[in-house]
C-alpha cells in the first residue's frame, strides 16, 4: 500500500497532440480517487501512465516516494482492472487469478491459499474451473477484479471496470467495488465517464477536461462549489439549468426576470474588463412550487411565472420541464458538455429549465405556474473562460453575499 | 487440397458444438440451423432450397475441376498403362500400389521430401514469427516495411529457383564463390540444403502474413494485464500471445505443410532431382510425363493425395485446427 503523487505529469504523443497536461495529483495512501470527465479528456492516458504502460513525456511520477517514471509495469507493484475484463481465454478462472503469483514464483500452496481466499470473497469458488468464454458479463468483471486483489499490490487501477455491464449489474457491482476498496484499504486510482459511479464511489473525485484537471474534491463539494461552468454542468443529473444573463443597471436581466445581485458580486463586475454578459446557473432542486414556500423562504429567493411543458412524477417529487423565453447560454464548455451527453439528455443549453419540485404540487402540463428559485444557491459564470464568480475561497455563495 | 480441407474442417466445428454447448455462448448458427432434429417449417424448407440452389453452381464446378481428376486418378492407378505400350493396358487391382511402396527410390524421395517439409516449415515459423511481429509493430514507414518483407513471396518460383542456381554455379555465381569451393548442386547434402534455403526464403512471407492475421487477434488489454501482472516481455510472448494465436498457428503450419510436402519447383530447377533429391513430386512427374507410365504415375499421385489428406487430418482432428477467431477455439 503507497501514496501516489503525480507531480506536472504530462503526455504528449508524436504528432503533437497533448493528451495530459500538467496534471498535479497527490493520492494519499488508501484513498479511493475516481478519474471522470467525458470521452477522450485524457483520463486513461493518465491511468495507463501511473501503470507505466504509456510513457510520461515530462513530470514525475511517485509511488510510495518513489520516482518510477522509468520503471516497468511489473516493478510498479500495481494491479490493474480493464473495461475489457482482459482475461486470458486460454486459462481458466483459477489460472487467470494465480497468474500474477506464478510469475512472482510464490510456491504452489501459498498460490493455491491465496486464489482461493479471493475466490471466496469474489464468490467465485464454484467457477474456479471454468473458462473465461463460459462465464457471464459480471462473472468475467469478478474474476478480472480476484486478479488484481490476489496479489495484494500497493495500488489498484481501474479503467472503467464496469462500463461493460448491464445497468442493473452494475449498480450491484459498484457496491461490491466499494465494500472491497474498503476492506482492503489499497489505494485506488478509477476512471469513469458514469458521474453517478463518480458521485458514489469515490473519497475524491477529479474532473478532467482535454488532458487538464478542473477541480478536485470530495463528490459533495463538487456538486455544491464547483469551481466553473465544466464541473457545474457535468456533475448532477439532471444537470444544472443555465441561463444567459445581462448585467444591468445592478442587476441581472434574465428569462426569469430581473435577479438582483449582493455586494460581493458587484464588486466583482466592477472592474473595466469585467464581463457584461453572464451565465447563471441553477441547479433543479433550487426551485419550489410557489405555493409550497413559506413566507421565511420566499424572502430568500425570487419568484417567475412560466408555461410548464412537461411533468415526470417520480413518486417523490416532481420533475418539471418548463418553457422559458430568453436568449440561449452560450459557451465553448456547455457545447463541448452536449456533445458528450450526445446532446439529448443535456437540457442545461436549451431554451426548457428543469425544475424538481415537491410532489405535493398540484402542476400539470398546460398550466401556467408560478415558481419560486433560491438566490443563495445561484451561481454565475463568466462565459469566456467559464470561471464561477459566486465562488468564494472555494464556497459559492449565491448571488445576493455581501 | 486446402479446398478438400475447408468442408472437413467446417464439419468438426459443427459437430464439437453439438456436442460439448453447455456454455450460454454455444448458440452458434451451425447449431441452430439443426440437423432434422425439428420438423422443418415451410419457410424453412424453401430457405434450405434456395441455399443450395445458390451453392450448386459452385459445387458443380469443384465437381468438374477437382472430383473429375481425382477419381480419374485412381481409376488409372488401378491399370497397367504405359503409353509406350498402350496394348497392354489391364486392369490389375492394387499391383501398381505394391510395386511403388516396395520401390526404394519411392522411399529415398519420400524421405527426402518429409526431410524438406519439416525442416522448412519450423524454420519458417520461427522466422515468420519474427517478421509477423516486425510488421506488426512497426510504426514508421510500415508499407514499405511490409512490402519489402512480402517481395520474395510476389517472385515466381521458377524464377527465384533460377536466380539461386546461378548463384550457386561455381565461377559466376556470387554465392557459390563466396562460399565454397566446389560445386555445391552436385553433392546431395548441400543441395538438400540449397533447396530448402530457397523454400525457406521463398514462402517465409507467407507464413509471416498469416501469423500477422493471427497477432491482430490478440487484444492490446490482455498485453497490458499481463505487465502489470508482472509478466516480462517473452514470458507474455509464450504465455498470453502464442496460446491465443495457437488457432491462427496451426492454420499456417497446416497450409504450409501441405504446401511444402508439395514441392516441386525448386527442385526441378536447382537439381533436376539429381544426386536423390527427388522429391515424391518429382518422381510422380517422371513417371507420369516423362515415363509416360500413366498406371505408376498416378499411383504416386495418389499416393501423395492420401498423404496429404492424413496430414490434414491430423492437424484437424488431433491439433484441432480450426479457422482463426472461431469461437470453437476459444472454448477448448
Amino acid at each position: 500500500m503507497a501514496d501516489i503523487v503525480l507531480d506536472k505529469v504530462s503526455k504528449k504523443f508524436p504528432d503533437g497532440t497533448v493528451a495530459v497536461a500538467d496534471v498535479d495529483l497527490e493520492i494519499a495512501d488508501g484513498e479511493f480517487v475516481i478519474l471522470v470527465g467525458p470521452s477522450g479528456c485524457g483520463m486513461s492516458t493518465t491511468l495507463n501512465m501511473i501503470a507505466g504502460l504509456e510513457d510520461i513525456s515530462s513530470g514525475e511520477l511517485r509511488i510510495a516516494g518513489q520516482r518510477v517514471n522509468d520503471k516497468a509495469p511489473r516493478d510498479r507493484d500495481i494491479a490493474m482492472v480493464f473495461q475489457s475484463y482482459a482475461l486470458y481465454p486460454n486459462m481458466t478462472v483459477r489460472e487467470n487469478m494465480a497468474f500474477p503469483l506464478r510469475l512472482a514464483k510464490l510456491d504452489k500452496e501459498t498460490i493455491n491459499r491465496k486464489v482461493e481466499e479471493a475466490a471466496k470473497v469474489l464468490e467465485l469458488t464454484a467457477l474456479l474451473d471454468r473458462k473465461p468464454a463460459n462465464l457471464s458479463g459480471g462473472q468475467r468483471q469478478r474474476v478480472a477484479m480476484g486478479r488484481a486483489i490476489v496479489r495484494q499490490p500497493k495500488a489498484f487501477l481501474m479503467d472503467e471496470p464496469l462500463s461493460n455491464l448491464d445497468a442493473k449489474l452494475r449498480v450491484q457491482m459498484r457496491t461490491v467495488v466499494s465494500r472491497l476498496q474498503k476492506q482492503l484499504g489499497t489505494t485506488t486510482v478509477y476512471v469513469t465517464h458514469d458521474q453517478t459511479e463518480a458521485m458514489t464511489l469515490g473519497d475524491r473525485v477529479v474532473i478532467m477536461r482535454g488532458g487538464a484537471v478542473q477541480q478536485v474534491g470530495p463528490p459533495q463539494e463538487l456538486y455544491d462549489h464547483p469551481r466553473n461552468l465544466f464541473v457545474a454542468g457535468f456533475i448532477g443529473s439532471p444537470s444544472m439549468n443555465f441561463l444567459h444573463a445581462a448585467v444591468e443597471d445592478g442587476k441581472l436581466r434574465t428569462a426569469l426576470g430581473d435577479v438582483p445581485i449582493g455586494e460581493r458580486v458587484r464588486r466583482e463586475l466592477e472592474g473595466a474588463d469585467a464581463p457584461r454578459e453572464l451565465i447563471l446557473g441553477i441547479r433543479p432542486e433550487h426551485f419550489e412550487d410557489a405555493e409550497l414556500v413559506d413566507d421565511d423562504t420566499r424572502r430568500r429567493g425570487m419568484e417567475f411565472e412560466a408555461p410548464v411543458d412537461i411533468v415526470e412524477s417520480m413518486g417523490s417529487d416532481k420533475y418539471v420541464y418548463f418553457t422559458v423565453e430568453g436568449e440561449r447560454a452560450s459557451a465553448a464548455e456547455l457545447e463541448e458538455l452536449a456533445a458528450d451527453a450526445g446532446a439529448s439528455d443535456f437540457t442545461g443549453a436549451g431554451a426548457s429549465l428543469v425544475t424538481r419540485l415537491s410532489a405535493e404540487s398540484p402542476v400539470a402540463e398546460g398550466q401556467h405556474r408560478r415558481v419560486w428559485f433560491n438566490l443563495e444557491k445561484i451561481h454565475l459564470f463568466d462565459p469566456s473562460n467559464g470561471r464561477n464568480l459566486t465562488l468564494h475561497e472555494g464556497r459559492a455563495a449565491g448571488a445576493l453575499a455581501d | 487440397m486446402s479446398i478438400n480441407a475447408t468442408p472437413a474442417g467446417a464439419d468438426v466445428s459443427a459437430d464439437e458444438t453439438a456436442t460439448s454447448s453447455t456454455g450460454r455462448h454455444a448458440a452458434v448458427p451451425a447449431q441452430r440451423a439443426g440437423r432434422g432434429r425439428t420438423p422443418l417449417s415451410e419457410n424453412k424448407k424453401a430457405e434450405r432450397k434456395l441455399g443450395w440452389l445458390l451453392c450448386a453452381p459452385a459445387a458443380l464446378v469443384m465437381v468438374l475441376v477437382t472430383a473429375y481428376p481425382i477419381i480419374y486418378s485412381v481409376w488409372l492407378s488401378l491399370q497397367r498403362f504405359d503409353l509406350r505400350f498402350p496394348d497392354q493396358r489391364e486392369f490389375i487391382g492394387l499391383e501398381n500400389y505394391v510395386t511403388v511402396l516396395t520401390n526404394e527410390f519411392w522411399w529415398t524421395a519420400f524421405g527426402v521430401t518429409m526431410l524438406i517439409t519439416v525442416v522448412t516449415v519450423a524454420v519458417e515459423l520461427v522466422l515468420g514469427m519474427g517478421l509477423a511481429l516486425i510488421m506488426h509493430r512497426t510504426l514508421v514507414g510500415r508499407g514499405i516495411v511490409r512490402t519489402a518483407a512480402l517481395i520474395p513471396y510476389g517472385i515466381v518460383t521458377v524464377v527465384a529457383a533460377f536466380s539461386w542456381r546461378y548463384a550457386w554455379t561455381p565461377g559466376t555465381g556470387y554465392l557459390a564463390n563466396l562460399f565454397s569451393e566446389g560445386a555445391p548442386l552436385t553433392e546431395r547434402a548441400s543441395s538438400l540444403a540449397i533447396i530448402m534455403l530457397a523454400e525457406i526464403w521463398k514462402t517465409t512471407p507467407f507464413m509471416a502474413l498469416l501469423l500477422m492475421a493471427g497477432l491482430a487477434l490478440v487484444p492490446e488489454d490482455l498485453l497490458k494485464a499481463a505487465s502489470t501482472d508482472g509478466a516480462t516481455a517473452w514470458q507474455r510472448f509464450t504465455k498470453v500471445m502464442l496460446p491465443v494465436m495457437k488457432p491462427a498457428i496451426l492454420v499456417a503450419l497446416l497450409f504450409r505443410t501441405l504446401d511444402a510436402f508439395r514441392v516441386f519447383d525448386n527442385i526441378f530447377v536447382l537439381t533436376a532431382g539429381g544426386n536423390e533429391t527427388s522429391s515424391v513430386s518429382m518422381l510422380a512427374y517422371n513417371n507420369l510425363i516423362r515415363g509416360l507410365n500413366l498406371g505408376i504415375g498416378s499411383t504416386m499421385s495418389v499416393l501423395i493425395f492420401l498423404t496429404v489428406a492424413i496430414i490434414a487430418f491430423v492437424f484437424v482432428k488431433l491439433f484441432g485446427t480450426a479457422a482463426p477467431g472461431s469461437d470453437d477455439s476459444e472454448r477448448r
